[in-house]
This record gives C-alpha cells, structure tokens and sequence, in this order.
C-alpha cells in the first residue's frame, strides 16, 4: 500500500518531457517533488503563474508570490505572471497538458465530485470545474477509500458534482486505474497490495484482465 | 493627461451606498484593495454584494466585513480558511453564489469588454448549471454565464500613476486587471503613486482608460496565509 508520498512518486511518472501542468491541493502537490530532473516540465498554478519553483528559503518569502494553495513559492527562470482571466484561458484553452487534481468520488462514468458535502462542508470548487471541463488528460489522486473505510470509486457519485465524464486515470494508495466505457481498469497494483483487495474496496464495475503487475516506482 | 487621482481613500470611496454591488481583487489575501475594505468597514455600509474569489480570513480581508454583517451576498469560487463564513453560509444567514473559478474572472472580464455573455464548459452537468441555457458546440456541451454588473470595482496594483496607468506584481495581479473596467467606477489603490510619465507605456498592465479613479495606499500590511518555507541545507 502507498502512502501520500507513493502515490505522489507513482503520478510523477505520468509527467513528460515538454509538459505544462496544473497541480490540485493536496497530494498532487507533492508530485512536483518526485519529477525526473532531466526533462522539462513547468508547473502552471492558477492563481496567475506559470513556472513555479520550490518553496521559498526562510527569510526569503514575498507575500505577493503565492500558489494557489496561498503558499509563499519562488519562480523558476523563464516563468511569467497573469491575470486570472489569462490564467484560465491556458486551462480552458487546452494549452495545459496535465491537470493532477484531488477527489471526494470518482465514478465509473468519469464523473468526479470533490467540492461539497450538503449541510455539512463547502469549501467551494475553485478552479477545479474549470480544470476538469477542458482538460484531456486528468488524473485523480486520492484514498481508495474514505476515512469510514468506503470506496471512492462508485458506480454513482453521490455528492454534488465537479464534473461529468472527464476522468480518465485514477492513483490511489491501492491501484492505478483507468475508466473506459463506463468501467474501472484495473492496470497496476501498488506493492503488496492483491487484486482481492483492490476488488473489496472498489464499489463500481472493476475490470481485471490477465495478470496485473505490481507498480515500479 | 486626463487626472483621476483622488486626495485618500475616503474621496476614493464616494457615492459608495448600502444595496450596491462590489468588486474587489485579491486571490485569498494576496493583492487585496486593504485600504478600501478598511474604509468599507469604516463606513459601515450594508447589505452589499461583494464579488470577490474568496472571503478573507476571519479577521482580514473582506473576512471584516463579514464579521460586521455588512455582507448580504458573496459571489465566490472558494470559502475555504474562513469559518465565519462558512458558518454564515451554513445557517442561511449568507447568500452565497459559488462560481467556478475561470467563469468568475471571464464575467468580470466580459463585462470589462462588452460581452453580455459567454459560452464554457466549466460546470456543465453540475448544480452550477441549474437554470442555465446550454449548448452544444462539436459535439461538447457548455453554459451560458453572464457578464457581471456592478457599482463599484475595488482593485490594488503596485505601480500606477494620476493617468490611472497600473502595474501589478507577482500573483497579486490575480482578478485585480480583470475587474478594471468592469463596473460602473473603478477605484484602483496602489503601493507606490508616481508621477506621469515615469512608468514606460510598454510596461504597463491596465490603461488608465479602465480606471475612474486612484489614490496611494497606506500601512499595507500584505498578510500571507500559508507561510510555507524550506530550509538552507
């Protein structure tokens, strides 16, 4: 089973050379930590900023260079900043290749919802309707289960919906799954982790077919 | 040289009355208009629309006009880090129109530009959607979303000069551009008023065109929420 880091370190691989990308909150943060350092890639946070750096060295920090999680960052050399009208038209656009975003549930469909729980939480959904409107290639990362120990991944999203039909790719501590055709793909167990209990914890149709290596991370 | 520079806040701020509605910049608290805000507050003016991503914090930011109850509605795409809010929210005592993020800052820009409306794709099939016209466009659906209207637009830059030229820096650029122009007055406060002619016209973010009136800002205290660091090794 992976912890936050190995599904962080598992999504990494995805990211490829000449890639822009937009990271979520949370997880996908961590992602940029574990990008191989011999290609080129530039993080793109919505908040108006393309090329982001590391975080700042204590002493260092400018309240005026933030990401979208309103952490203090720094820029890496060639980066550019934007309004957030701009910033959306690179989203909507289509010109961000990878968008790697957090959820609540993801549904066989693709659906995915990650921004409400009725008379209970409202955070709101930021930029995420947007992300996952226009964007080709999402991957999910989250919890294959909540923390009640229940699947994320259903036939149905119960919650109020993000967006429809759009999630392609899911990593989560358990598995890495893709959704065609209406159905979960079981592709990659994480290591030490069986098919039996992949299958226990997935409430919608997993499918399983011939033998499924285990993640090289 | 059209001057639209204004003596201090409280020129910047006439005609401001209760009912209206607001635009104000700033992503979380990064490049929020404090000086106006602190005004608002001063002023005392209710049951105002405010038209801002988030919320401030509890006890910053537009956070201070929530505490007062100045507030009848927040136009927002994230409430998050603010409890006072989501309790307001929560109990009925708030209107709250959550707006995806994109579609917030392409409504402030339509109404800069003209457009009475646009076509995206955010939020379609979702509860944002409700009511809402939609369309197919190559075989993808998307929802109809008006451009905002609004009395006055609440911006803050870095740089600007009497012309109502403005500068921004880093990501406090955020929603501020977008929101010039596209209310009836604009009021733009900045970090550094300096004379005409000393900011180069290739350089500057918004024309003064956009910009009813602007004044120097004091005491920013440019709060950061998240002070996130590493160490030296």
């Amino acid at each position: 089973m992976l912890d936050k880091n190995g599904i962080a370190k598992r999504i990494a691989k995805e990211v490829k050379n000449g890639y822009y990308v937009n990271l979520g909150i949370g997880i996908p943060t961590l992602v940029a930590n574990f990008v191989r350092d011999d290609i080129e890639v530039e993080f793109q946070s919505e908040n108006g900023v393309l090329g982001m750096g590391p975080f700042p060295f204590d002493g260092e920090e400018d309240a005026d260079i933030i990401n979208a999680g309103k952490q203090t960052i720094t820029t890496m050399p060639g980066a550019s900043f934007f309004d957030s009208a701009m910033s959306f038209s690179m989203i909507r656009g289509k010109h961000v290749h990878l968008t790697i975003l957090g959820a609540m549930e993801v549904a066989e469909n693709g659906d995915i919802a990650n921004w409400k729980i009725p008379g209970k939480m409202v955070k709101g959904m930021g930029g995420a309707m947007d992300l996952v409107a226009s964007a080709d290639n999402i991957i999910v990362a989250m919890m294959h289960t909540n923390k009640a120990g229940e699947s994320k991944l259903l036939k149905r999203c119960s919650l109020p919906l993000t967006g429809v039909g759009c999630v392609t790719k899911i990593v989560t501590n358990l598995a890495v799954l893709e959704i065609k055709d209406n159905k979960f793909y079981l592709l990659e167990r994480a290591p030490g982790v069986s098919v039996e209990e992949i299958q226990a914890a997935t409430e919608g149709t997993l499918i399983v077919e011939g033998d499924i290596p285990e993640m090289e991370i | 040289m059209i001057n639209k520079k204004v003596n201090n806040v409280h020129e910047a701020l006439e005609g401001v009355k209760d009912g209206m509605t607001f635009m104000l910049g700033g992503f979380g608290l990064c490049g929020i208009p404090e000086n106006a805000i602190a005004e608002l507050v001063k002023i005392g003016v209710k049951d105002v629309t405010c038209i801002s991503n988030n919320a401030g914090v509890d006890d910053f930011g537009l956070g201070l006009l929530l505490q007062n109850r100045q507030i009848k509605k927040m136009i927002s795409s994230y409430v998050g880090e603010n409890d006072e809010f989501e309790r307001q929210m929560l109990s009925g005592e708030l209107e709250v129109e959550l707006t995806p993020q994109g579609t917030l800052a392409e409504k402030c820009r339509a109404a800069q530009a003209g457009f009475p409306a646009f076509y995206t794709p955010a939020g379609y099939g979702t509860e944002v959607a409700e009511g809402k016209e939609t369309r197919e466009f190559d075989g993808k659906m998307y929802v109809l979303e008006p451009a905002f209207k609004a009395d006055f637009a609440f911006v803050k830059a870095w740089k600007g000069d009497a012309a109502g030229n403005l500068i921004f820096k880093g990501t406090s650029r955020n929603f501020n551009p977008n929101m010039c122009g596209a209310a009836t007055i604009t009021v733009a406060e900045v970090e550094e008023l300096v004379p005409v002619g000393e900011l180069d016209p290739n350089q500057i973010h918004i024309p003064g065109i956009f910009v009813q009136r602007i004044f120097q800002g004091e005491k920013y205290e440019k709060r950061i929420e998240q002070r996130t660091v590493r160490q030296r090794s």
